[in-house]
């Protein structure tokens, strides 16, 4: 099996509101550390991993370098189609004039999957060894922060769906491309990333469904975001109830009984995933980047399987 | 600590409105705002029925949720009684089928059953009313437009989708009516012969460019859909105008749901921003899930707790919880000045994070009441 950061593409997905941007800047930090050429590239946003680096994050659709041997970019369909026609047709009027026109635009809007194949058609762009943008180089890792999980998937299968439905043709070719890269677990990998909190659990495991079934992918790692502190045994816990009404004591107490909460459902993520989640801490002041990719880093190597290893049906 | 309570009230800022519509970044509880805010309004005395996108299964299951129908069903009031909730009105609640919307939105509008079986059986149209991200704002406001007009309920509450960008919402009816009005579609209903002569070159370029770029399948397939569509244009324009003008109209107030965190707080901005270019209502900022700390200085804490009898050790860990959930607070704090600040918003609806996740009648009683 590919070892994670040798892959070349990691999609790091995850139900809306978990942490995905953060744990995919860390991740990201993560890959550069260890020495490899890192994008982080952002899907329809607007530059919110810059601003985790508190980077201005306009200029979305440039490469630019966070940290050492870490770059980002946010990912918009109109660039990419410009970038993409300039690419395909030979240089000159024809391309500009395609690359202008609001026909053109409005056509390629309105055809299905296409603002999704043209997205992932950028991914793969950064992707390739020997890149498509000109005077651009290569990277050994291109860290996908991912829509929310559902459109997530949607994005991975738009160049099968594309292909399949244009039949012949550049695109449909281009498509199969892009589809064999996505679907080589050697090459691609999906992250999901979850808050120990039943919805996100539940929804990781429909992710693992979804995937398995139209990408025939499985989820590489699971990594469970903002865990809070479980710093009470059950005789400590039993103490302070009986301790009486201090309203402190109540809010740590039931910060107690939360983290509780959290360990069951990190249970129920590995029975829903066959794996023991990778798990950073919540930061109280606020998340910090570094130190999330200090956290991250050994756990991302060492995937134990869960008890009862398979998903019940 | 003071939790800032907003003397309007919520009731009181919706009081007359009749179209509610809930927006905020994925993640943040707008589903369950939506609902409980909907159980709130239907407390009150009010025929109401809640629209969402994409509820949880625990929640759809406990709000007896058909999963069929695309039509409004009640909650049953015995099964609301028997949580404790006394709804003077009533509470009606649906899930929204983007497919079934959009089936149901052409068969209206075709002229005849052959139009609506070409655009129906259509691979093009088939794709596109499935799943594909920006039909589902559109089929959220269409439905919201039909259950307006039928007008079967006091007040709608629209859970709108999980949208990155909330612009997708805001523009879904202009965008489709550009693109039926649009040059580009002329230009593949234009017949050939001397219409086609009279097309300009650039254009006949760009179209014959993209059919070698896209294969010539698919471009038959998008041609004979927007043919077939054609027939249906006059009815489209006339009904994404009906839309637009609901989304202006002094009855429609938009909510903004976020939780304090970084994120979600820039796209509440954001979208603030764009309702106000769109000169749409802004009703209300409800600020969710926020963590409220005490005042208590740790140090001190871990004194007190010493004297009254805890072992060292244990109010350490005592002291440190309060110091964390301070930093903690403190940001979410933060965050609320930002947003009141950004939106210019005096009072926002501030909801304490509450110990369980809302996922069935007892979590919506428990956040309705923290909303109203």
């Amino acid at each position: 099996m590919t070892a994670l950061l040798d892959h070349r593409l990691l999609v790091v997905s995850g139900k809306g509101g978990v942490g995905k941007t953060t744990v995919a800047a860390a991740l990201g930090l993560v890959a550069a550390r260890a020495g490899k050429r890192t994008i982080v590239a952002e899907v329809a946003r607007r530059g919110d991993v810059a601003s985790a680096f508190d980077r201005d994050g306009s200029a979305p659709f440039e490469e630019i370098e966070l940290a050492d041997g870490l770059f980002h970019i946010s990912i918009d369909p109109q660039d990419a189609l410009e970038e993409y026609l300039r690419d395909q047709l030979p240089r000159g009027p024809v391309a500009d004039l395609l690359a202008r026109s609001r026909v053109f635009a409005l056509l390629a809007a309105a055809t299905p999957g296409m603002r999704e194949l043209l997205t992932v058609g950028k991914l793969w762009e950064l992707a390739q060894l020997e890149r498509r943008t000109p005077g651009a180089d290569a990277y050994d890792l291109v860290v996908v922060d991912a829509p929310a999980t559902g459109h997530g998937v949607a994005v991975l299968t738009a160049p099968r769906t594309f292909a399949a439905a244009a039949g012949s043709g550049p695109v449909a070719r281009q498509g199969r491309r892009i589809d064999a890269t996505l679907s080589d677990p050697s090459l691609t990998a999906v992250i999901a990333v979850a808050k120990a909190e039943e919805l996100a659990v539940t929804e990781t495991g429909e992710l693992r469904r979804s995937l398995q079934e139209s990408m025939g992918l499985a989820i590489e790692r699971v990594i469970a975001n903002a865990l809070d502190p479980d710093r009470f045994d059950a005789s400590e816990a039993e103490q302070l109830r009986s301790q009486g009404a201090h309203p402190a004591v109540a809010r740590a107490l039931r910060g107690h009984e939360r983290a509780l909460r959290q360990r069951a459902q990190l249970e129920r993520l590995a029975q829903l995933t066959g794996q023991v989640a990778a798990v950073l801490p919540l930061h109280p002041g606020g998340p910090d980047i570094e130190r999330l990719a200090d956290e991250l880093a050994p756990q991302l190597h060492a995937v134990l399987p869960a008890a009862a290893a398979e998903a019940p049906a | 600590m003071s939790i800032p309570v907003a003397p309007p009230g919520l009731a009181a800022l919706l009081d007359g409105k009749r179209i509610c519509i809930v927006a905020g970044s994925g993640g943040v509880g707008k589903t369950t705002a939506s609902a409980a805010l909907a159980l709130g309004l239907a407390a009150s005395g009010k025929r109401v029925a809640v629209v969402t996108i994409d509820p949880a299964k625990r929640l759809a299951e406990s709000l007896g949720l058909r999963e069929l129908g695309n039509e409004p069903s009640q909650v049953d009031p015995a099964l609301l009684a028997s949580h404790g909730a006394v709804i003077e009105g009533e509470l009606w609640a649906m899930t929204l089928d983007p497919k079934a919307t959009f089936d149901d939105l052409i068969t209206r509008l075709a002229p005849d059953a052959q139009t609506r079986e070409d655009v129906l059986g259509n691979r093009i149209y088939q794709q596109l009313s499935s799943a594909v991200a920006g039909s589902q704002e559109f089929t959220a406001v269409t439905k919201l437009y039909d259950l307006h007009h039928d007008g079967n309920f006091d007040v709608l509450v629209l859970d709108t989708p999980p949208s990155r960008n909330a612009l997708d919402f805001l523009d879904a009816p202009d965008r489709l009516t550009d693109f039926f009005e649009g040059r580009a579609l002329k230009l593949i209903l234009v017949p050939t012969g001397i219409a086609a002569r009279l097309m300009s070159r650039g254009a006949s370029v760009v179209f014959s460019i993209l059919k070698r770029l896209t294969g010539v399948d698919l471009m038959d397939d998008i041609a004979v859909f927007l043919r077939a569509l054609g027939g249906l244009m006059d009815g489209f324009r006339e009904r994404a105008a009906g839309v637009k003008a609901l989304l202006a109209d002094p009855a429609t107030t938009f909510l903004i749901v976020t939780s304090p965190e970084r994120e979600p707080v820039a796209e509440a901005i954001f979208f603030h921003g764009k309702l106000r270019e769109a000169r749409m209502a802004f009703g209300a900022l409800i600020v969710n899930r926020v963590n409220v700390a005490g005042d208590e200085d740790p140090d001190e804490l871990r004194a007190q707790l010493v004297t009254d009898g805890l072992a060292d050790a244990l109010a350490g860990k005592v002291a440190q919880s309060a110091a964390d959930l301070r930093l903690i607070a403190a940001r979410d704090a933060e965050q609320i000045e930002r947003l009141k600040e950004e939106l210019d918003v005096l009072h926002p609806v501030v909801v304490p994070r509450l110990d369980v996740e809302v996922q069935d009648i007892g979590g919506l009683l428990a956040l309705r009441e923290a909303l109203m």
